[in-house]
């Protein structure tokens, strides 16, 4: 098990937590786990409980529906420094998609309930992580819209 | 004031007019000229003089045209009608080439038609308009070979205004009344009291051998004297004239809410495109006899009023009024001078006379124009 | 130099269709064999017209190597009246030519620099001469980078080239599609998504954009973002074109007709017109 203080280095190596002061993010630390997915591994299933929101340090995932009489229907794909996994922030606190790690993929991840516990007691943390969470799903909005005008279809 | 060559002008009688296309038909040229039909000045093969519309003038505003008898009959006194000389030098619909199947493919043959052609009573701002357009069809990085063959045969006898339409604006173009270069002979009606009289001046060597063919006295000071004076007042007498910065301002106002404004009036009718003698928008067309066996490619007027003509895969780029009368203004006004070094306008005032709702560019460039210091 | 005979700039000369060969569903390549042996010269990023008997004409970009005149690649898709008589030519057919026209591709330019090509849909295929010509002289060029986006696997243009380019050590090649299934090795997401992974020198790059009108405005937008300069990219314009030198007027863009002005303009040079809708 890595300690809190090795987590945070962590933390503080991610592009997501660039600028944040070190007490919040060493608050945050403490919920924070290493993980490791291998090659074809699914980190979560649509409809299933949000429990983890996740940093990815190195590797790649799909973002997937299942669609049935289909193999999955990859819409999206993440990278390094990528963040997936918000559910947790929203009820019902379920996965809207399979995610499934394209190759060995490094992550870490926050748990939602230790989080939530966190952001109830301490205003600002709550501020410092949805003030830098808005403008990634800002950004992924906006790449998904460009992908619905399927501009290279038939016209 | 002289000519380009003070020796080649010669005064001939207006009732001698018609030596003029007698000796231009012999030469074998096809006399193209104003004639009165179906009440308004068209531009047509005349046989003779008396085919001219002698004692007919105009009278042109915004939307409107009415021919009426003059009180003092002259030749050209009216100023122009809806027709433009580009009617023949750059004709609405001109084949380019055949091609005819063959076992594999195919083999093509270019076609060009290009009569001798001499035009009679050009105003300086359709010379100046014929010049604009040998920028465009000539000069350029290709060439037009219809174009060019047509014009290179072209023999043009000029007209000096001395007296301004209703809606015309050549003097604040700087297109005229008066014609500058570029002409074979120009032609100034002189008439007094007691005699009505053509200046007839040579502007080149094929001008000077058909002068020399004509009956009349030497030209002399008091004739160049009167000319000037005619088309001065011409010059004075012009009824509106466009803004000096008319490119700045249109280009500066690309987003202006005047071009709604005119969206509302305009019907979107190309009129103006039509008449104007410098717009040379046109389009290609191709198609095929019954047996599949020959295909033919023509060229043809177009029009960017036309929704058609920015369509590119999925729809047309102007998709609105405003959008389309913007393009056509802001070609002619602004990026003309971009593309072409001069402005595409000569101020004869058509697209103002022949827009049935009366849209004046004028007036448009007034009202984008900011009102400061 | 090209020994073709000076030309009627509006007379279409007959090309035979050497090779054909279907590369999507929807798309074909033509190889064509000029009638003279000087072969087709030209410069990337210029286009011809080209002319199916009987039926019409339209603007395609030539998308073989400009090092190699003696075959006149054109890649096609099948979208109207016109393009599809075109895909229905079989070898040993004709087909018209009329060009080469239009600005290129600022190859020489950009030595000296990193050079990005970034490409949507059928755009690849009028940056292939370019991608071509880099390769053939890769060492006055810093690092290359070629980015794609297509629909979905079904889709990509020229697979087998974005192969064997990728499987060069001095270029980096990275393809992306809007949807696949899950047999896709490669990325998921919109194009632009890969610009700031890829590896190039913001300050000393030339980037070549080609693709939909919305795709290069969203990739202008990531690029200037990233601190690209707007006089280093550079795209290749569309409109509605029929002579193709510059007498007809239809394809006008502000005061630029895309045909002898354009279709590869400057960014900076057209920045304010791509401001004004409907121009």
């Amino acid at each position: 098990m890595v300690k809190v203080e090795g987590l945070d280095k962590l933390l503080a190596e991610h592009p997501f937590f660039q600028g944040m002061d070190d007490a919040s993010r060493k608050t945050l630390a403490g919920c924070a786990r290493n993980e490791r997915f291998d090659a074809g591994d699914y980190i979560a299933h649509e409809g299933k409980p949000a429990e983890r929101f996740y940093f990815m340090r190195a590797g790649t995932v799909a973002l997937e529906f299942h669609v049935p009489g289909q193999d999955g229907l990859v819409i999206e794909t993440l990278h390094d420094g990528d963040v997936f996994g918000w559910s947790w922030m929203v009820p019902p606190y379920e996965w809207a998609y399979d995610i499934r790690a394209v190759e060995l993929t490094r992550v870490i991840s926050l748990e939602a309930t230790c989080l939530r516990k966190k952001l109830k007691k301490d205003d600002a943390l709550g501020f410092e992580l949805y003030s830098r969470f808005v403008p990634v799903m800002a950004k992924r909005l906006y790449s998904a819209r460009q992908q619905l005008t399927d501009m290279y279809g038939k016209s | 004031m002289s000519t380009s060559d003070g020796s080649q002008a010669r005064v001939i009688e207006a009732s001698r007019l018609d030596s003029l296309l007698k000796a231009l038909r012999k030469s074998g040229y096809k006399t193209i000229g104003p004639k009165a039909r179906d009440g308004a000045v068209v531009l047509e093969e005349i046989a003779s003089a008396e085919e001219l519309p002698l004692g007919l003038v105009d009278d042109q505003e915004p939307g409107a045209y009415r021919l009426s008898k003059a009180k003092k009959p002259a030749y050209f006194d009216f100023t122009h009608g809806s027709q433009t000389w580009k009617r023949y030098l750059f004709p609405a619909k001109e084949k380019l080439w055949t091609a005819h199947k063959t076992d594999n493919g195919f083999e093509v043959q270019s076609e060009v038609d290009a009569p001798k052609y001499a035009f009679i009573g050009v105003r300086a701002c359709e010379l100046a308009a014929i010049q604009i357009q040998d920028k465009v069809f000539v000069d350029g990085e290709h060439t037009s070979t219809g174009y060019k063959a047509r014009r290179d045969k072209a023999l043009i006898v000029a007209l000096n205004c001395r007296r301004a339409g209703g809606t015309c604006f050549c003097a604040s173009m700087n297109a005229g009344p008066k014609v500058k270069d570029g002409f074979d002979l120009a032609l100034t009606e002189l008439t007094k009291k007691d005699s009505h009289v053509f200046l007839v001046e040579a502007g080149s060597d094929r001008g000077a051998k058909i002068l020399a063919r004509l009956d009349g006295r030497v030209a002399e000071d008091a004739d160049f004297k009167a000319a000037k004076k005619a088309v001065n007042k011409a010059a004075k007498s012009m009824g509106r004239d466009m803004a000096q910065d008319a490119a700045k301002i249109v280009a500066d106002n690309l987003e202006s809410p005047r071009w709604q404004d005119i969206a509302k009036r305009c019907l979107d009718c190309a009129n103006c495109t039509l008449v104007c003698p410098t717009c040379f928008c046109n389009t290609t067309t191709d198609t095929t006899s019954l047996d599949g066996q020959t295909a033919e490619r023509w060229r043809q007027w177009d029009s960017c009023f036309t929704l058609d003509f920015s369509y590119i895969h999925g729809g047309a780029i102007r998709r609105d009024g405003a959008q389309r009368y913007r393009q056509w203004m802001s070609h002619k006004l602004s990026t003309w001078h971009d593309q072409f070094g001069v402005s595409g306008c000569v101020g004869c005032g058509r697209c103002i006379t022949w827009c049935p709702v009366g849209i004046d560019i004028t007036a448009e460039v007034r009202a984008m124009t900011p009102k400061t210091k | 130099m090209s020994t073709q005979p000076k030309l009627d700039p509006m007379t279409p000369v007959p090309f035979t269709i050497a090779r054909r060969a279907q590369e999507l569903k929807d798309t074909f390549t033509v190889e064509l064999s000029p009638a003279s042996d000087g072969g087709f010269a030209f410069e990337p990023g210029q286009f011809n017209m080209l002319y199916a008997f009987g039926v019409g004409e339209v603007p395609i970009s030539i998308s073989g190597d400009p090092a190699n005149p003696a075959k006149l690649v054109h890649t096609v898709r099948n979208v109207g009246a016109v393009t599809d008589a075109l895909s229905k030519l079989k070898k040993g057919a004709e087909i018209g030519v009329r060009g080469p026209f239009g600005s290129p591709w600022p190859v020489t330019e950009a030595e000296g620099n990193d050079v990005v090509i970034i490409a949507g849909g059928i755009g690849l295929a009028p940056l292939r001469p370019a991608i071509e010509h880099v390769l053939a002289n890769r060492s006055k060029y810093g690092r290359f980078v070629v980015l794609y986006g297509a629909r979905s696997p079904a889709d990509v243009l020229y697979m087998k080239q974005l192969q064997s380019w990728r499987g060069r050590l001095d270029t980096y090649v990275d393809v992306t599609v809007d949807h696949a299934g899950r047999d896709w090795a490669g990325n998921v997401g919109v194009v632009t998504r890969l610009i700031g992974r890829a590896n190039f020198d913001v300050h000393h790059a030339k980037v070549f954009v080609c693709g939909p009108e919305l795709m290069m405005r969203f990739t202008i937008k990531e690029l200037s973002d990233l601190g690209v300069a707007q006089d280093d990219i550079y795209v290749s314009m569309e409109r509605n074109m029929k002579c193709a030198v510059g007498h007809c007027g239809h394809c006008q863009f502000g005061g630029h007709f895309i045909c002898k002005d354009g279709p590869v303009f400057p960014y900076a040079r057209i920045e304010n017109l791509m401001q004004v809708r409907g121009l």
